[in-house]
């Protein structure tokens, strides 16, 4: 390091006295570089002026004492400075450290809350869940059932980042522990509420919705948790219409029973669920109608339905500017038999 | 080792009184111009606590002279109220720095040797040592 300082020290004053020769721009630039240097080799304010002054007694011996006695001032100036830049510093490596740290819960939030695409014989599953920031308080579940029917969860934490992550965890570890293949969607949802309410800050709210498919009848039976409502798409009639739920969401009253609807899903149907990441996509400052969701999905539905959501997603990313508000889950089901 | 010479910090101008004494023992010693600054800066900041925490205490200065190295010892002592939690003034950006960057993570960076003790409503005690080289 005092090398470092040595050999600058060198450039410093000689660069000094090639300049008060001829002001040349040169110099000038030579010395932008030194700076730089100064810089990387964590070099203080200070010592940077104290440099000033020893090259300067060196070019001029005799230097009036007044002027010396000002450059000590200016350096004692340049102290706090300093100090405050070595905080600065030091602040921004332990963020990068904090980052680092977030990453690391993030791809294990990830491995926890995994789900595979299971499947079923008859349908074509798509479904894309991408976070605002680096944890992602949207959580969507897929069980596949004995009978070959599918579970599918669908969940959104009123709040985003790491509490809702961690909130997630809970939900997912929660259903994890039924047999759910026994269980119906209004029963899950009323369980699942009890351990909100019971676990859960009364600040945070989850919204879910839950279906299941049985494919021997080609019925959907779903309940909803004050979730954004998704759409059904009927093939027949091209039509695409508001799926029907009413439900609190979990985590208000201890208490709450769900209400179970029915849908009867014809083949080339389809069932869209989402979160109002999706929703609640802006243009600018604008929030996009839901039409405009349907109107997307509409433009992508000769796709298959991976490739379909995808496309979406993308639409949405590149309409916010490639940064989201919000996290952001899309999830289409559509019968192909 | 020389005996220790000693300012009682109870207003804001004896900070002044403690930087000076300072830095005259301190320029004497035979410190840079530099480091004369940055022995100066750490008595404000362990003074000011002082003053703005405890009200009364002293900071002594001492010549290190176990050859080959020699150095200058400054202790803040103090009878004011005690530090809670040190993890947390030792942080970065916390408290009295705001930001600024000194505080006692301040003292810490300016200084080569760096110890406290707290005790709660009994006081503080701050070692500090600047090498010279």
């Amino acid at each position: 390091m005092d090398e470092v300082m040595n050999l600058s020290a060198a450039t410093y004053k000689d660069l000094l006295e090639h300049y008060i020769k001829t002001q040349d721009e040169k110099s000038l630039y030579e010395v932008e570089k030194v700076s730089k240097n100064f810089i990387k080799n964590s070099k203080t304010p200070e010592e940077i002026v104290n440099l000033h002054i020893q090259a300067l007694s060196e070019l001029y011996p005799n230097l009036k004492e007044d002027f010396q006695h000002s450059m000590n001032f200016l350096l004692e100036a340049m102290i706090a400075y300093g100090l405050a830049h070595q905080e600065y510093q030091q602040l921004r490596e332990k963020q990068y450290e904090l980052k680092t740290e977030i990453a690391v819960a993030a791809s294990m939030q990830e491995t926890l809350l995994g789900t595979t695409k299971p499947d079923i014989e008859g349908l074509d599953i798509g479904v894309v869940s991408v976070p605002a920031h680096q944890m992602n308080g949207d959580y969507h579940h897929f069980v596949k059932g004995k009978d070959n029917s599918l579970g599918i969860a669908i969940a959104d934490v009123i709040g985003k980042g790491i509490p809702a992550a961690l909130s997630m965890s809970m939900i997912k570890y929660s259903m994890d522990s039924y047999p759910e293949e026994s269980m119906s969607p209004r029963a899950i949802l009323k369980n699942l509420n009890r351990v909100v309410e019971r676990n859960v800050d009364p600040s945070m709210f989850i919204t879910m919705f839950y279906a299941q498919y049985i494919p021997s009848e080609s019925l959907l039976h779903y309940s909803s948790a004050g979730h954004e409502p998704g759409f059904y798409y009927n093939a027949e009639k091209n039509t695409f219409t508001e799926i029907e739920s009413k439900g609190l969401v979990l985590g208000v009253s201890p208490d709450t029973d769900y209400q179970q609807y029915k849908l009867k899903i014809n083949k080339d149907d389809m069932v869209i669920l989402l979160t109002d990441g999706v929703t609640e996509c802006r243009d600018g400052e604008r929030f996009i109608e839901s039409e405009e969701v349907l109107d997307v999905i509409k433009q992508y539905a000769h796709l298959p339905a991976q490739e379909m959501v995808d496309q979406v997603y993308k639409h949405f990313e590149r309409l916010q500017d490639f940064q989201l508000r919000d996290d952001f889950t899309l999830l289409i089901l559509r019968k192909i038999v | 080792m020389k005996p220790q010479s000693c300012v009682n910090i109870n207003k804001e101008w004896d900070i002044v009184g403690a930087r000076q004494l300072g830095r005259d023992i301190a320029k004497k010693m035979g410190f840079g111009t530099v480091d004369q600054a940055r022995i100066a800066t750490a008595i404000s900041e362990l003074a000011r606590n002082i003053y703005l925490y405890a009200e009364e205490g002293q900071i002594c200065f001492e010549v290190i002279d176990n050859l080959p190295q020699r150095g200058m010892r400054m202790i803040a002592v103090d009878t004011g109220p005690g530090i809670k939690d040190i993890g947390q003034v030792m942080q970065d950006g916390f408290s009295t720095s705001g930001g600024l960057g000194a505080g006692l993570p301040g003292v810490k960076r300016l200084m080569d040797e760096f110890d406290l003790q707290s005790e709660a409503s009994k006081g503080t005690r701050i070692n500090a040592v600047k090498w010279l080289r």
